[in-house]
């Protein structure tokens, strides 16, 4: 005969099973949707291009060879894909400085939404959440109409005789880093802002009793404690900054191919839907590692501060 | 109104809808953006009985690549002249031998037998035009009618210039400038073409589609183009002209074919028959703006499209076109790696 203990533990083992089973479908469909597209990506590029488009169920690893090595046209020799590298090296400059220029634009404006009243502060969360309202798209063609020859900005100048002749600011690396800067912004501002929220200002007020600087303060006091809100406000600028599509085409006037209009190319006029695939698992590999590096660093000298 | 009259009320408005869609059938078109008259589909509904709708594509790989996964629903689409052939090979559409209908007799005899469908066994001509140069004749006086605008840009237009990014058709205006063959293999003049490309990019300010509206605001004052685009940047700007390039230049021609899983067959064959009637070509030429292969079709134009240069050639620039074929994949690869080099 079974004692209490041994029912109450077969009861448990009842529970904890009927959770599982419960939460199973789930799990399988998150699984699943989380790990099928890419897997389908991952065996595309390892398959053979077909004629026009789509894939030829045959194994090469042609794909993942040219991602980094050009056979010339011209002269047949090997070497390393220098288009290919120059494309990713622009990306990921721009992904780096895209996510520094939000975070000096976002740092000062968390801090002054965070300082404020509490009343006043959920005006400031309400007003930065706005450009989310419009679609990504509308955005970048609305930076379009400020900063072309025919814009605001360049009317105004010409009106006040600044200039004789407009700015091209459109179609340069400047353009496109003012439109990133702009989008991705907000993803930068609300991750400082919750935990500058939370950030006890006594201690600000401590810093400056024991005759600490101004940036004395902000070093040593502000920045270890909000850096959690850095790191993760960082994290969501850069990933999405470095597969950038539509800003860089529409601003930069797509003279230069960023990383995602190289992947696209294969899969539309470049008719080369392995290398397209091989090409975006690269992308996930460099996002991984640069995240690995940041978080470990980040980590190592929180630490230290703390 | 309470809950359950509102569902009921809705129950009866979809059993409606669906009873009349069973009795009026439906024909679901799928087609270039911004490309199909609503007024020309009006008409067919009236006449036919038939509910139309029409869904967006933005370029033939598209089309190409989501037809072939299935289970679209579309009865119809409307591919490029380079793309019919892979079409027809892959078994993606249906021999509804349009040249046998009774309108095909309206059809131009240039169009009637072409070589991406020979006999004219699948489709039916929608729309065709040419690639050119557009100047803004503001910015730049001197001869314009050579591919020189863009590849070898004159002094007034440097940093002005855009490049429509279509591979195929910069591949082949650069290929016509250096003196080739369309979809040459030839290293000696594709490496022409590469130093060629490479040494023109920085004149240019950039690669876009968005010709009509940035010609019209003054950020371009110069652009490769097609020939309809042209024509409303024109009427927007008479000092905007279309030049037809003096090494030769692309024709291309988008055409209407009934996909095999169509659903709505004898619809889709009776929408190719309806266009082409030289009424309805016009019609749908008056929309896209492009010449539609219709004989006849003239007198029901559009009075700024009869003669507008843009879409009769004229008769000192015809022998210069030549119909764009699809190049050999192999080619293309090159082609690519070209690409690349350029955009890089």
């Amino acid at each position: 005969m079974a004692t209490a203990e041994e029912v109450a533990k077969a009861a448990e083992r009842r529970d904890v099973r009927d959770r599982w089973l419960l939460s199973a479908p789930a799990l399988l469909v998150i699984l699943f949707a989380a790990t099928g597209p890419l897997l389908i990506v991952l065996v595309y590029s390892f398959l053979t291009p077909g004629a026009y488009g789509d894939v030829k169920w045959q194994f090469s690893s042609d794909a993942w060879t040219s991602v980094f090595l050009e056979r010339d046209i011209f002269d047949d020799t090997l070497s390393l894909a220098a288009a290919h590298v120059t494309i990713f090296w622009r990306s990921i400059k721009l992904a780096v400085v895209t996510t520094l220029a939000t975070l000096a634009l976002g740092f000062p404006t968390a801090y002054f939404m965070a300082t404020r009243s509490e009343k006043t502060r959920d005006l400031w969360l309400f007003l930065i959440t706005i450009p989310f309202w419009t679609n990504l798209l509308i955005r970048t063609f609305a930076v379009l109409q400020i900063i072309r020859n025919e814009g605001i900005v360049n009317t105004i100048l010409l009106k006040l005789g600044i200039v004789s002749a407009p700015v091209q600011i459109l179609y340069t690396d400047t353009a496109i880093l003012i439109g990133m800067a702009y989008v991705y912004l907000p993803l930068m501002v609300l991750p400082i802002y919750a935990s500058m929220e939370k950030l006890d200002f006594r201690l600000v007020e401590a810093g400056y009793d024991l005759y600490a600087t101004r940036f004395k303060v902000l070093r040593k006091i502000i920045f270890p404690l909000v850096k959690p809100g850095v790191i993760a406000g960082s994290i969501l600028v850069f990933i999405p900054a470095l597969g950038a599509y539509v800003t860089p085409s529409v601003l930069g006037g797509g003279k230069n191919m960023m990383l995602s209009n190289l992947i696209e190319l294969q899969f539309g006029q470049g008719r080369n839907w392995p290398l397209g695939s091989a090409l975006s698992i690269t992308v996930m590999i460099i996002v991984m590692v640069a995240l690995l590096a940041y978080v470990r660093n980040a980590g190592k000298s929180g630490v230290r501060h703390g | 109104m309470n809950w359950k009259t509102t569902a009921s009320a809705m129950g009866l408005a979809l059993l409606a809808s669906t009873g009349l869609a069973r009795a009026d059938g439906v024909l679901n078109i799928y087609n270039w953006g911004n490309y199909t008259s609503p007024d020309v589909i009006k008409k067919f509904e009236a006449k036919y009985n038939i509910k139309v709708t029409i869904t967006d594509y933005d370029s033939n790989d598209t089309a190409l690549a989501k037809v072939r996964q299935g289970g679209t629903g579309f009865d119809i689409a409307v591919p490029s002249q380079t793309y019919v052939p892979i079409w027809i090979k892959e078994g993606l559409v249906q021999e509804t031998d349009p040249g046998k209908m009774e309108n095909a007799k309206n059809i131009a005899p240039e169009w009637a037998n072409p070589d991406f469908d020979p006999g004219r066994k699948y489709t039916v001509p929608w729309a065709w035009g040419t690639i050119g140069v557009v100047v803004n004749t503001d910015a730049y006086k001197g001869p314009a009618n050579t591919w020189g605008i863009i590849f070898n840009t004159p002094d007034e237009l440097k940093g002005k210039v855009n490049v429509v990014p279509e591979m195929g058709d910069v591949m082949f205006a650069a290929i016509k400038y250096v003196g080739g063959q369309q979809c040459t293999d030839d290293k000696v003049v594709l490496k022409k073409v590469r130093d060629l490309l490479v040494a023109a990019k920085p004149n240019w300010i950039a690669m876009e589609y968005n010709t009509i509206e940035k010609m019209g605001a003054g950020d371009f004052k110069a652009t490769s183009d097609w020939n309809g685009s042209a024509l409303r940047q024109r009427l927007a700007n008479p000092a905007i002209h279309f030049n037809y390039p003096k090494e030769g230049y692309g024709l291309w021609s988008d055409n209407v074919v009934v996909l095999k899983e169509a659903k709505n067959v004898e619809n889709a064959k009776l929408f190719q028959n309806f266009i082409m009637d030289p009424e309805n070509a016009a019609g749908l030429s008056a929309f896209h703006r492009y010449a539609n292969a219709i004989a006849g079709s003239d007198k029901y134009m559009p009075a700024d499209m009869k003669d507008a240069p843009e879409v009769v050639i004229p008769a000192d620039a015809k022998p210069l076109g030549e119909l764009q074929q699809m190049c050999a994949p192999e080619t293309q690869e090159l082609y690519t790696k070209i690409w690349t080099e350029l955009q890089k």
